[in-house]
């Protein structure tokens, strides 16, 4: 019984440390990333091959998925405003929850698991087959050279990815409301204009945005030169990556928008 | 790859980027609209403002003529105090009539502004002299339900 109690508080506390270590290492090879961040914008074409492969490439995804939602929230909200006989403010709830809270997180969501993934997997089994070290035995810094354009290549694209996500959400919002159920055109832009605000909503879905930027290309390049270098742990380092990044953007949501939109 | 092509992509990516930033600005947001050019503010004191909330508008024959800029309470007086940022283009007259009105049925609130006749304008800082509160529908409720209640008894 004692022994077993001992042995609880033992693994316990292994965990804990071990959880705190894995967050100084984070913590360090964050700070190497920026001071490396001076070379990766010096050579400017690594970033932008990289904005190339993690931005341009979700383009599709982002896109489909953007409209499909905008198509879902002017129906579902046309559903509920028309018993309260306020259909004209469809405008305001497809574009506010849009601006606010779907456009950032669900393509946040989205780029962890099509851009973030391919990081963890390219950068890990670069790591498994040695190319990272073959590089610093060449005097190249492995973190200025392979990490630090894929961290910032993610950083710039995911402001602009979940920017065009809530653009064309607002334009499917526009096609099921307006075009097909028949909304009145100018109330639905009109009403919308009228609530949006630019600094309050659209610029704190922008900040919201690049936070969730940083925190999912940190989480992918951390987790690709972290993982262990066989098959099973890049396979387990592209799994934590998509978890991880999940659940960093979800809390992330709630401790951002509880300082920006509070009792406005 | 080479790297001309990827270039260009990248370059369209960010310009398709920026393009749905300026849309979500000016077509979804209020940016195009936003603020007027010169402002003076005034201010009214209300019984009850309701629900009127900071950056309503201010309306006079139907037409946004200002925005309300800060609602606080006046502890002297328990009086609510409203500042509004009127558009410099607009004068009104120094006995104008401000209300709380409400849009629609259960809309947003809004102040709105009746001009009077007299000839000396209202100056930034000034306060406006009459002023009506909001209707809370519960005291409306209230008094319907108890002018009911008298008649009903009257004609018994």
């Amino acid at each position: 019984m004692r022994d077993g109690m001992i042995e609880l508080l033992r693994s316990l506390g292994h965990a804990l440390s071990g959880a705190f270590q894995t967050l100084g290492f984070a913590a360090r090879f964050f700070t190497t990333i920026l001071a490396c961040s001076g070379q990766s914008f010096r050579r400017l074409h690594l970033t932008i091959r990289e904005i190339y492969f993690s931005g341009f490439q979700s383009l599709l995804i982002i896109l489909v998925s953007g409209l499909f939602i905008g198509m879902v929230l002017g129906m579902q909200g046309y559903e509920t405003l028309q018993r309260y006989g306020s259909s004209e403010a469809l405008g305001v709830l497809v574009a506010l929850s849009l601006t606010r809270e779907l456009g950032p997180v669900v393509s946040a969501l989205l780029f962890a698991s099509r851009a973030g993934s391919s990081i963890t997997a390219e950068i890990g089994l670069m790591k498994a087959t040695e190319q990272l070290t073959a590089m610093d035995m060449m005097a190249v810094n492995p973190i200025a050279r392979v990490v630090a354009p894929r961290f910032w290549g993610g950083v710039i694209s995911m402001p602009l990815l979940a920017a065009l996500f809530s653009a064309i959400g607002v334009f499917g919002g526009y096609l099921v409301g307006v075009v097909l159920i028949g909304v009145d055109e100018g109330a639905f832009w009109s009403q919308m204009q009228g609530s949006v605000d630019f600094r309050l909503d659209i610029w704190n879905g922008i900040v919201k945005s690049f936070v969730f930027g940083i925190a999912v290309s940190l989480i992918a390049v951390f987790e690709g030169y972290d993982a262990v270098p066989t098959a099973e742990g890049v396979s387990a380092s592209i799994k934590r990556t998509v978890v991880y990044s999940a659940l960093a953007i979800l809390a992330l949501d709630l401790v951002l928008t509880s300082f920006m939109f509070r009792g406005v | 790859m080479n790297r001309k092509l990827l270039d260009l992509w990248v370059g369209f990516f960010v310009a398709v980027g920026f393009a749905a930033i300026l849309f979500l600005a000016l077509r979804v947001g209020n940016l195009s609209s936003a603020g007027f050019a010169e402002t003076y503010s005034l201010t009214a004191k209300f019984d009850n403002i309701g629900g009127l909330k900071a950056r309503g508008p201010v309306k006079s024959a139907g037409v946004v003529v200002g925005r309300v800029a800060e609602i606080h309470f006046d502890a002297q007086t328990y009086e609510a105090v409203v500042v509004m940022k009127m558009d410099s283009r607009y004068q009104f007259p120094r006995d104008t009539f401000a209300s709380i009105l409400t849009a629609g049925l259960l809309g947003e609130q809004y102040i709105g502004l009746d001009a009077g006749g007299d000839d000396r304008m209202l100056q930034s800082g000034d306060t406006f002299a009459k002023t009506q509160s909001a209707v809370v529908l519960e005291k409306l409720i209230g008094q319907f339900m108890f002018s009911k209640a008298s008649e009903h008894i009257e004609s018994k």
